[in-house]
């Protein structure tokens, strides 16, 4: 019986099909407060003067909080900075009377109940003194400066091969800002202990990280702050730094020595982290044959004024293909807004675009085939650091990808498909994502009914990390899936990294992997001392809940009564392993794609969709591959739909809602078929197994622009793809 | 009453008993003028499966079953319920037999985070009960006001018609 590589359902699935899975702002206690955040109607300025008379005139309004009467914290940057900080200097709420952009918040009112927060937040009149503010990123680009976080050095000279080449391109790109979204809001429940201690239910993708946040910004022990994220409805990265509810939350708690609940509107999900705009440019310089003579790739993000967000956007176009002459760029613009967050893919997901896209600019300048301008192209080592891939099966994704899809029948012509009214455009690309791997630890416990229990810090952000942790630790220990239950979502458990990066099951899944390893090694050594058998025995092996050499099987749960305790336990601490230090690892994928845009009304269906997948090892394939259909629709809300829009006389969003902030809906999704293709990887960790969050959305936006393209025989590249672009 | 201009309550708010049926049970409850039928589940019957994703009947995830039909219970007024016989994702089971819709997402992994799938699952109940949709562009259409961030919609559909089409 082997659980990794089976289809198991989601562990969890029944508890969430059923209404019975509690997200952060769900946990409610007797007396409960509740607070309401006022945020700021102007993006750069002074608060003169907070006005909270009316609200606080309201039976069962309880306070008013803000700059001038919240509670102590913590005056230098270190403690606001969290795991996921970007250099400067984090944003400290309700810290002094400066607006630093628009809807920061600037109160928090709490109340006996939502309502009555949320109607007294209404009557709380703040009086400004605003000053000039710049939002714009387009108008600013001239003061951009070169980001902390430098791309690889030039190698080769750019310069002289570009302009020499037989083809030579100079392509711009643009992405809008987009906002994560998840489907629930940002919210923290602090229940406040009789001891004083806090117990905080937060909408987080690292506990851990929420936790020393809390402790240092407002100066308490550890052991006073434990936080909890059972169930996380979504975040895609919103979660990876404490939002500021947290800390409104627990000012509100410590101060009224009560338990408050803090939850942020919709609106509301708009005024912290977001993927930045970027501004992009790819020069390109080819040989009639194909091969990339030289490749230089420009990127300006913007940031805010007291934070340099960073990201890899550049990096993946010197590594994704050969190129020998390539200069990357990576500069940042601070303008009067929030700091950016990682979202989904971060950074692979914006500079992917533009790569992709131009290389589909340069097959067709070629007139060769994208597909095989991408094999002609085939990096067989990572450039960036010179260094051989741990495995790498793109070149299966091109062609099984290519196979499912039926590329071979495209005729290469734009505009040369139809079905009726419909222009039909076929298009793809490629995507790449780091493999990497973090220190984390796991706790194994088996009881006298064979029952394993395995914790870790870490979250499942709908991942599935309940139930792939459940197959490792089943698969690592010989017990049946059954009768293992994994826990996490909370800040006491062995240590684990913030869930992102695609680095969980490569982190998380060798902790737990290793730990229950080691407690069938106290297993055995428990047999070998009860059994004569087991004490000569040369070859033993954990199955079915069972230790068995040859014809002789003992049940676990024997071995732990014959141990004399009540259970046995093992904790482990796991780190990266020193294999993977000579080699590059790297997830990898290939789009194709099929558009229909309407002749005359310029809409835009994707109708259907191919993703190969190279990333290791799969775990559960059923849940893998739900991985890959989110990672496809965020691609597709990419190239289609997402955008959030600045008025930049008032210096904020527009559209902050889910009316008028469009991501894909039902309708707008057509076939998605997801390839896994066979990669073998004992360098990567001991799971093989490189991680699915990201690389199902690299690559597929512009996928779409290029299929867009081959049905207009137009070239937008002007995130999002809208269809006044089109026609 | 609402508050006066300057903010103090001019006189205590008048509440209004309704009687429903909630999952099955009757119930008496009073409720406040204002108060939504999704804020009366979550906040003071401590039934918080019906889902606030946006609050403004934009995001699908606080759908639940009224006397059989699909409404967003954050555009429902709980006073608007007298009488109505209400379903929400805490009643659709039959104590440990899960609705077959329920089952069907599950099998189907046609949800991530879960936080859209009660919404979901009773909108989806409520598009087999109105009998409108008949092949994959019909459920595509009319499952397109519940919003999934995740991006399930594939699993979704295969989740609904595999209970439309009455397949096990």
């Amino acid at each position: 019986m082997t659980a990794i590589g089976k289809p198991l359902d989601r562990v969890d699935g029944l508890l969430k099909v059923t209404g019975q899975a509690r997200y952060a702002g769900e946990f409610p206690e007797e007396r409960l407060l509740h607070g309401s955040v006022v945020s700021s109607t102007v993006a750069k300025g002074r608060v003169l003067r907070i006005d909270a008379s009316r609200a606080l005139a309201l039976p069962g309004v309880v306070a008013v909080i803000d700059h001038l009467n919240r509670p102590r914290i913590a005056s230098y940057d270190d403690a606001f900075q969290d795991d996921d900080a970007a250099d400067g200097s984090p944003f400290r709420p309700l810290y002094n009377d400066r607006v630093l952009y628009s809807g920061q918040p600037l109160a928090l009112v709490i109340a006996d109940n939502l309502e009555l927060a949320r109607h007294a937040g209404s009557l709380v009149e703040i009086e400004y003194a605003t000053e000039a503010f710049e939002t714009d990123l387009l108008a600013m680009q001239e003061q951009a400066y070169a980001s902390p976080q430098t791309p690889p050095k030039p190698r080769g000279n750019f310069q002289a091969e570009w302009s020499g080449a037989a083809v030579s391109l100079d392509l711009h790109y643009s992405t809008p800002v987009e906002h994560h979204n998840p489907m629930e809001p940002h919210a923290s429940t602090v229940l406040y202990q009789p001891d004083g201690t806090l117990h905080i239910h937060d909408k987080t993708q690292g506990p851990q990280n929420c936790q020393a946040y809390v402790q240092k910004v407002f100066g308490l022990d550890k052991s006073q702050v434990r936080i909890f994220a059972a169930f996380v409805g979504g975040a895609f990265g919103s979660g990876l730094r404490p939002q500021y509810q947290l800390p409104l939350a627990v000012m509100a708690s410590l101060a009224l020595k009560r338990s408050v609940r803090v939850t942020l509107t919709r609106q509301q999900m708009f005024t912290f982290g977001y993927r930045p705009r970027t501004l992009q440019r790819l020069q390109m310089g080819a040989a009639a044959d194909g091969r990339l003579l030289a490749l230089g790739h420009t990127a300006i993000g913007q940031t805010s004024r007291f934070e340099d967000f960073s990201e890899h956007v550049v990096e993946w176009s010197g590594m994704l293909y050969h190129c020998d002459n390539v200069q990357l760029t990576y500069n940042l613009v601070p303008l009067d807004v929030f700091t950016p967050l990682d979202m989904r893919a971060p950074g692979a997901a914006l500079g992917v675009i533009g790569l992709e896209c131009a290389m589909d600019e340069l097959a067709c300048a070629l007139g060769i085939d994208p597909v095989q301008l991408r094999l002609i192209n085939y990096a067989e080592r990572n450039q960036n650091e010179d260094k051989p891939w741990s495995s790498k099966a793109l070149r299966e994704c091109y062609s099984e990808g290519a196979e499912r899809f039926g590329w071979s029948q495209r005729n290469p012509e734009p505009r040369s498909m139809r079905d009726g009214r419909q222009l039909i455009g076929w298009g793809m690309a490629g995507g790449v994502w780091e493999a990497m791997q973090m220190k984390a630890s796991a706790k194994a416990r088996i009881d006298g009914q064979g029952k394993l229990t395995v914790s870790s810090a870490t979250t499942d952000i709908g991942t599935g990390t309940y139930t792939v942790m459940t197959q490792i630790a089943a698969q690592a220990s010989g017990v049946a899936v059954e009768d293992v239950v994994f826990v996490l979502g909370d800040s006491s458990l062995p240590t684990a990294p913030l869930q992102g990066g695609s680095f969980t099951v490569s982190s998380v899944g060798t902790a737990v992997q290793q730990a229950c390893e080691a407690l069938t090694g106290k297993l055995l050594a428990i047999a070998r001392q009860t059994y004569p058998v087991f004490t000569q025995a040369e070859s033993v092996r954990f199955e079915d809940g069972q230790l068995h050499t040859g014809d002789v099987s003992v049940s676990l749960a024997q071995l732990v009564k014959d141990s004399g305790e009540d259970a046995l336990e093992v904790q482990v601490d796991s780190e990266p392993g020193k294999k993977r230090e000579g080699y590059s690892t790297a997830t990898h994928s290939a789009v194709f794609v099929e558009v229909q845009v309407d002749e005359d009304l310029g809409t835009i269906k994707v109708s259907r969709v191919v993703s190969a997948i190279a990333a290791g090892r799969v775990v559960n394939p059923k849940m893998a591959r739900s991985q890959i259909l989110g990672g496809v629709v965020w691609g597709i809300g990419m190239a289609l739909h997402e955008e959030t829009q600045t008025d930049h006389q008032l210096g904020r969003f527009m559209n902050h809602s889910l009316a008028e902030y469009h991501i894909p809906v039902n309708a707008d999704i057509g076939e998605i078929d997801v390839v896994f293709v066979e990669e073998h990887d004992e360098i990567v960790n001991a799971l093989g197994s490189k991680g699915v969050g990201e690389i199902g959305i690299v690559g597929v936006a512009a996928a779409v622009a290029n299929a867009i393209y081959h049905a207009t025989g137009k070239r937008v590249r002007e995130f999002p793809i809208t269809l006044d672009k089109v026609l | 009453m609402s508050a006066t201009p300057n903010g103090a309550a001019a006189q205590p708010f008048v509440s209004h008993s309704i009687r429903l049926s909630l999952n099955g049970q009757d119930r008496q409850l009073d409720v406040l003028p204002w108060t939504t039928l999704l804020d009366l589940l979550r906040e003071q019957l401590d039934l918080v499966g019906s889902k606030k994703g946006c609050d403004h009947g934009q995001c699908g995830a606080c759908t639940v079953l009224r006397d059989g039909k699909r409404i967003n219970a954050c555009l429902t007024l709980a006073v608007m319920c007298d009488g109505a016989e209400l379903t929400t994702i805490e009643g659709l089971a039959d104590g440990d037999q899960l609705h077959p819709m329920q089952q069907a997402f599950i099998k189907h992994d046609a949800f991530q985070c879960g936080y859209c799938t009660p919404g979901q699952i009773c909108s989806a109940v409520g598009l087999a009960n109105e009998g409108r949709a008949h092949d994959t562009a019909q459920i595509q259409e009319l499952m397109s006001g519940n919003l999934c961030r995740c991006g399930a919609y594939s699993n979704i559909r295969a989740a609904i018609e595999e209970v439309l089409e009455g397949k096990p």
